[in-house]
């Protein structure tokens, strides 16, 4: 009966530095409708979530919460005016017990109120019974499972009675039956009118749920629709499954015949409750090209950071014949294990040059020129911004500056942590002849790790398929295609059956 | 269950204060003497408490808080002669005046620089009192005319209603709706705001709070030693020992901080036949528990409950 949008965004941008993070997005959301946001990972999606809550602040554009602008508001005031977030991940307090955090969400933002009033305690155990936390509401977070305490952060989101519902990655780290439990409180959202908005980057997990999906790439509007135009619409497949593949083919014999430099047998990862990896294993030849390809949380970075020695592991990994258990982060970057990682990580307030130099701060002096000479052939922009900061670089820049600094250490194996990440495809391109031009220049060995399957398999010798926290495929690219082709990508997650958290374990902190 | 052991410490912490209470009957003027002045710094440290463990700031100039009260308290009583206790009620309100004044703009600063400022202002007031040297009697300190009594176990006892009142009130308000917010806005500020909680309002009150107590504390601190120095209440190493105190006891425990307070000082008494070596023993010791049990004393005990 009522047709008015309760949340109404218009023409919203948010730029970091020079990055359009994201650019002139707007939709409606009615009162009991269900919109879900899409895109793969740096499309701007979750920077539009944290832009509605005030998070962000946005550059332009109008939020809307009921008719009232709050664009630009703090957090706290568009909280109070009805918008409620159920975060990823939750920092809770380790003193209190479950029905202690939903009481919190319950109290008033008051200084002068010192006790809650008699009712909070009583509601607070409905919405606890409500979200399935009944039995477990005066225990401490620390004893509970990963899906308790997002139950715990969808109890919080509840009892604010919000207007507006922001949710992020609703089904991240769920098993199927979770899933399914949460899937019935976001209906239960609808149910009571609430205009909920789920953040996620796979449309097959939302379809069942959303009325409406929005599909977003590096920061723009791609499609609106139900969830089935949204998946027919050619942007969109391009954005997520990449157009013709072009593969070279190099002469394999010779790669076969070569010793493994990076051996990596049975690991597992845990982080706190969710599992990152299980069970992994996977072999790199000297001088072969590895992708690792899969979807944005499958487990590709806490591989890598495995590898390099950032995270704990169980299971074994070798490098050039030696175990790295126990080394440091530092010693494996130094036995010439590189990573390029997801982030880049430059030294922002310094000159393209001192992060060359420091990259090749081990090497000797005239290796080192002979290194930036060879690296400037490579990614000659590089050497017309030599003295700019590495700040105010473009990402493709950044990008290539990352990589070049990785190679200033004359790596033995080099890693490349989703190089693709937020980049439009003209640079995509430009980076890819890079790495032709690298494949070919030098003999190094390199694991790829991306979710752009056009970008990984044009170099690669061999591909794995992580899928949640598992490898589920290997061979070679043109197998790739014959045998994965599209299903991969569109494959709704499988979930196991016995309840294991298999889900999306690369779960990030925010 | 919860509630049983809440209960257990409660009646742990009654029976403590009433055997404290009954300690001047046992022990030494000299040793009711070290007591005294533990604690006062009980006081302090749990004002800091309260800033640090539920707040979630680093506050590394306590002392300036309360070399405020002291000084205030001091400088009222030497050039006015009003009554003791309107020389403290005027010196925790300067405190908190004064916190006011530092926490504003310092809030607004993210990370590290909110611990800085409160760093410099510190030196800030050592040095102004240093210059100011006619109206604070510089380096040497000032003596007050008044001394709230001149028999030790009045003192103590003083000391002893004056701790047992500020803790029933920070505990207090640690454990009411205040402080879980506070907690929440010190753990995860952005999930705080989130549910529409105005942090940085509830963070400047937490800071004033902690002013107001440091103040009132650091004036009455100076009626029973009747002198305000430097040395004693403002200098940056009281501030360290004051950190120490609180951290030894048990972060976000409010209580621990009295522990604390009560170990070092009594332990740097101890040891004081060692010279030197006394202060570097006492640092020694709280250096190890902050290494091996970050949580402190209350807080393992807490630990060993939120596991259960």
């Amino acid at each position: 009966m009522n047709d008015a949008p309760l949340l109404s965004v218009r023409g919203l941008t948010k730029r970091f530095g020079g990055l359009v993070a994201v650019k002139n997005i707007g939709f409606d959301i009615r009162p009991g409708e269900i919109l879900g946001l899409i895109g793969p990972n740096g499309s701007g999606k979750s920077t539009v979530m944290k832009l509605i809550m005030g998070i962000e602040r946005p550059n332009a554009g109008s939020v809307k919460v009921d008719g009232v602008e709050m664009a630009g508001w703090a957090p706290h005031r568009i909280a109070r005016a009805g918008v409620g977030i159920v975060f990823q991940h939750s920092r809770p307090l380790h003193r209190q017990t479950v029905l202690e955090h939903i009481k919190l969400a319950l109290l008033p933002d008051s200084l002068v109120k010192l006790a809650a009033e008699p009712h909070v305690h009583q509601r607070a155990r409905e919405i606890a019974e409500r979200v399935g936390l009944a039995a477990v509401m005066h225990r401490h977070p620390a004893t509970l499972p990963f899906a308790d305490l997002r139950r715990m952060e969808m109890a919080k989101a509840i009892a604010r009675d919000p207007k507006v519902v922001l949710v992020d990655e609703p089904f991240a780290g769920l098993t199927v039956e979770e899933s399914a439990a949460f899937s019935e409180l976001i209906r239960g959202f609808r149910a009571e009118g609430r205009a909920v908005l789920l953040v996620d980057h796979n449309v097959k997990s939302l379809s069942a749920l959303a009325d409406r999906v929005l599909a977003m790439y590096l920061g723009e509007y791609v499609a609106e629709g139900t969830a089935e135009e949204v998946m027919r619409n050619e942007t969109v497949r391009r954005v997520y499954l990449g157009g013709k593949l072009e593969l070279h083919q190099r002469d394999r014999a010779a790669a076969n015949a070569k010793q493994p430099i990076l051996e990596v047998a049975d690991v597992r990862v845990l982080y706190d409750k969710a599992c990152a990896l299980d069970g992994v294993g996977l072999q790199v030849r000297e001088g072969e090209f590895v992708s690792v390809v899969g979807l944005n949380g499958a487990g590709k970075t806490t591989l890598f950071n495995a590898v390099s020695g950032l995270v704990p592991y169980k299971g074994t990994i070798r490098f050039n014949g030696q175990d790295l258990r126990g080394m440091s982060g530092a010693a494996i970057a130094r036995s010439g294990l590189v990573q390029c990682p997801e982030t880049r990580e430059l030294f922002g307030d310094m000159t393209v040059r001192e992060n060359l130099d420091l990259g090749g701060y081990h090497v000797a002096d005239s290796v080192r020129a002979q290194q930036l000479a060879w690296l400037f052939k490579l990614f000659p922009i590089l050497e017309s911004r030599q003295s700019q900061t590495a700040r105010t670089l473009s990402g493709g820049e950044q990008q290539m500056l990352a990589i070049a600094r990785a190679l200033m250490t004359q790596p033995k194996l080099l890693i490349l942590d989703e190089p693709t990440l937020g980049l439009a495809p003209v640079i995509l391109e430009q980076l890819s002849k890079a790495l032709d031009a690298l494949q070919k220049s030098t003999p190094i060995t390199v694991l790829l790790g991306e979710q752009n399957v056009r970008f990984a398999l044009p170099h690669a010798d061999r591909v794995y398929v992580l899928e949640h926290a598992r490898i589920v495929w290997e061979g070679s690219a043109p197998r790739f295609e014959q045998e994965m082709g599209r299903a991969f990508l569109e494959a709704a997650p499988p979930r196991d059956s016995n309840g294991m958290p298999t889900g999306e374990a690369g779960v990030k902190v925010r | 269950m919860t509630v049983l052991m809440r209960s257990r410490a409660i009646w742990v912490a009654v029976l403590l204060a009433v055997v404290a209470a009954a300690l001047p009957w046992w022990i030494s003027g000299y040793l009711l003497g070290v007591l005294t002045v533990a604690f006062y710094f009980g006081v302090f440290a749990m004002s800091w408490d309260l800033l640090f463990g539920f707040a979630g700031e680093v506050n590394f100039g306590p002392t300036f808080l309360i070399g405020l009260g002291a000084y205030t308290a001091a400088i009222i009583d030497a050039r006015w002669g009003l009554p003791i206790p309107v020389c403290v009620v005027a010196g925790g309100l300067v405190a908190l005046v004064g916190g006011l004044l530092l926490a504003v703009p310092a809030l607004r600063l993210r990370g590290p620089y909110f611990g800085l400022v409160t760093l410099v202002a510190v030196l800030l007031l050592q040095n102004a009192i240093v210059i100011f040297a006619g109206i604070t009697g510089g380096e040497i300190g000032m003596m007050v005319p008044d001394v709230m009594s001149v028999d030790a176990s009045h003192n103590y006892w003083i000391a002893l209603a004056f701790l047992v009142v500020c803790a029933i009130l920070l505990f207090g308000l640690s454990r009411s709706a205040i402080g879980l917010i506070l907690q929440a806005s010190g753990q995860d500020a952005i999930g705080a705001q989130a549910l529409g909680f105005d942090v940085t309002r509830h963070k400047l009150v937490a800071f004033c709070i902690s002013a107001l107590f440091s103040g009132v504390a650091g004036a009455m601190l100076v009626f029973y030693q009747g002198t305000a120095s430097v040395s004693t209440v403002v200098d940056l190493s009281v501030g360290v020992q004051i950190i120490i105190a609180a951290v030894l006891g048990g972060r976000r425990t409010i209580l621990g901080a009295v522990l604390g307070s009560i170990f070092l000082i009594v332990a740097g008494e101890f040891l004081r036949p060692l010279g030197q070596l006394n202060t570097f023993v006492v640092a020694a010791v709280a250096l190890a528990a902050l290494l091996f049990f970050p949580d402190g004393l209350l807080g393992n005990l807490l630990r060993v409950k939120e596991r259960s």
